[in-house]
């Protein structure tokens, strides 16, 4: 029953076809130039806080050029103050660029104010970090206030009110104010009402950053479904890389106000060039090693000892046989001292630690062989130490 | 106390509550709109006129800063030309409305700004224009604390009626400075402070209730 309502595109309930909007707005992007994949592209972005009171200007972003394609899920990550809020607030026009300008489904939204604006934004939800419900509205009278806004028929509202609330799966909870709800359900109350005016693009501010994990897993689950379902275009906004990891299947890394990498996750995430892409990786893979492994490496082979060596492997399957082809191939005893492999975006992800016998006498022979065979991988190996 | 003092205090509390509860509603309505507009009218703001706002705000405070015994006396003229007299209850109401909008003001700006920004910025998002904004934001969500404003309205109110025997016009404060104080009837001046305690004390609790009914945010149960 729902796909059937919600299968009409949402770029229809606007009302504006674009042959229109061309004929009025010079700011329109000739057709040539439109990448028909992209819902949400940045061109020649800037954004420049002016001083204030005291406070010095703040270039909040600079050279922002790049595009979220239609359909995807795309995450959005960078540490505090990298810029992503103001970001995403471009996207809906709550925030207007310096330079440049932003177009949204084919329209040129940061060129757009007033009434004009008011009704692009309504083919645009938004969920926030603190939910930002009315507290003096039931779960029920929350989802409908953007509909009440649009203008919407009493009859219609209460229609698609229960509708969306079962779509959430919060239906049991119709007349329940915000204070009576979890943080779970409040966040399904706003991605509800995200959702209330059929959207294309549902911007998401940091929406899990207040829940515990498994409430956060299961709202990414929604948001996945939502996606998939309403083929609604998802931009996540959030410091955690396994938010991105999750959910997201393009991903940019803001630092400082730049665009630092873009791309695919699973493309970023095997070959992180930044540095910051690969401080968020080591958050989900770790770089560092056990406490206990770490402490017994040595820098010269102890007799009878391994040689530690640390293979990173990126791709698909990835590491899936590695150990076992190594100890046959090579015919050595390779014991597997620490591993830590994760998937993002379908690729594996991960570095194990190896420890090579060195045997009596043909040590170092034995740890060059290994290397030398990794080589033909394109993983990239290196010798830590060794351990007794 | 003989029926014809029984008599007389009924009909100044008549006279208080007519004139507070005329001034309360005319002040609010006059309040209501200026404290809104001086919550949202700041640099940056929903209905930003920087420069309007500070005017605005000046000319609250002068009001608010002009003792009430002297504003009644000064606006004598617009009194008359509004009430079309400066004597009486009914011409009472019209200095007790100018004293009471600026206060009620400044009270219903304090309750709209505790509204949390997150919540205009929301609004915003799924394309609420300001006055939208206003009737579906604002004002439902700073319900609680515009009553208990109100409240705090019609309780100061009440003190400031006390004066406007001055000017012929009536009520408690009146018949206890007129009796109780002038010929000397203790009893009399008595029976007006328990009266005006117990108004007060009405009033006070009305508004605490009302505004813990529309209180959404912590339910006890």
């Amino acid at each position: 029953m729902k796909a059937a309502s919600m299968n009409v595109h949402p770029s229809l309930a606007i009302g504006q076809p674009i042959e229109q909007l061309d004929a009025i707005s010079p700011d329109t992007i000739p057709p040539a130039a439109t990448a028909p994949d992209a819902m949400v592209r940045f061109e020649g972005i800037s954004k420049i806080y002016p001083a204030y009171r005291g406070k010095p200007g703040v270039n909040a972003l600079q050279n922002i050029d790049f595009a979220i394609p239609r359909g995807s899920i795309t995450g959005v990550i960078g540490r505090s103050g990298a810029g992503k809020s103001s970001l995403v607030r471009l996207i809906n026009g709550l925030e207007r660029p310096t330079t440049g300008r932003v177009v949204v489904d084919n329209r040129v939204i940061s060129a757009l104010s007033g009434r004009d604006l008011r009704l692009a934004q309504r083919s645009i939800g938004m969920i926030f970090q603190h939910f930002n419900l009315l507290s003096s509205r039931t779960a029920a009278a929350n989802i409908a206030l953007p509909l009440e806004i649009a203008g919407w028929a009493k009859a219609d509202i209460r229609a698609r009110v229960a509708e969306l609330l079962a779509l959430v799966g919060i239906a049991d909870k119709h007349d329940r104010y915000p204070s009576e709800l979890s943080g779970g359900q409040k966040q399904r109350v706003g991605i509800a009402r995200a959702l209330a005016t059929r959207p294309s693009v549902l911007l998401s501010d940091e929406a899990t950053s207040a829940l515990d994990p498994q409430t956060t897993r299961a709202i990414l689950d929604l948001l996945a479904n939502i996606n998939r379902e309403l083929d609604v275009t998802i931009v996540l906004i959030t410091h955690e890389m396994s938010v991105v990891r999750q959910l997201a299947g393009d991903v940019v890394v803001l630092d400082a106000g730049h665009v630092v990498e873009s791309g695919h996750v699973a493309d970023i995430f095997t070959h992180p060039r930044h540095p910051i892409t690969q401080s968020f990786l080591a958050e989900v893979i770790g770089d560092s090693l056990p406490v206990s492994l770490a402490s017994r490496i040595v820098s010269e082979p102890p007799a009878g000892g391994q040689a530690v060596i640390r293979v990173q492997v990126r791709g698909a399957g990835a590491g899936d046989t590695l150990v076992a082809r190594l100890a046959r191939e090579l015919g050595l005893d390779v014991s597997l001292l620490s591993a830590r492999i994760d998937e993002i975006g379908g690729q594996h992800v991960g570095s194990l630690t190896l420890g090579i016998p060195l045997g009596m006498s043909s040590g170092e022979d034995a740890t060059t062989r290994t290397l030398a065979w990794l080589s033909q991988f394109q993983f990239p190996a290196e010798r830590l130490g060794y351990v007794a | 106390m003989s029926p014809e003092l029984i008599n007389l205090i009924v009909q100044a509390t008549g006279e208080s509550l007519y004139m507070v509860g005329l001034a309360a509603l005319i002040g609010t309505a006059f309040g209501l709109p200026l404290g809104v507009f001086l919550a949202t009218s700041r640099k940056g703001e929903l209905f930003a006129a920087p420069v309007v706002n500070r005017v605005l705000g000046i000319v609250v405070n002068a009001t608010r800063s002009t003792p009430f015994i002297i504003l009644v006396v000064a606006i004598i003229p617009f009194t008359r030309l509004v009430a079309g007299t400066s004597i009486g209850s009914t011409a009472a109401i019209v200095p007790l409305t100018i004293a009471s909008a600026p206060f009620i003001a400044r009270l219903v700006e304090a309750a709209i700004r505790e509204v949390d920004g997150g919540l205009i910025e929301t609004a915003s998002s799924f394309g609420a224009s300001p006055m939208q904004i206003v009737f579906k934001v604002l004002i439902p969500e700073a319900l609680p604390g515009l009553l208990l404003a109100l409240t705090l309205a019609v309780v100061s109110l009440l003190g400031y009626s006390a004066m406007v025997g001055a000017v012929g016009g009536g009520g408690l404060g009146d018949l206890g400075i007129r009796y109780g104080y002038q010929r000397f009837m203790p009893e009399m001046m008595l029976a007006v402070v328990v009266v005006l305690i117990a108004l007060v004390q009405l009033v006070q609790s009305a508004g605490d209730y009302l505004a813990r009914r529309v209180n959404r945010r912590l339910r006890h149960h």
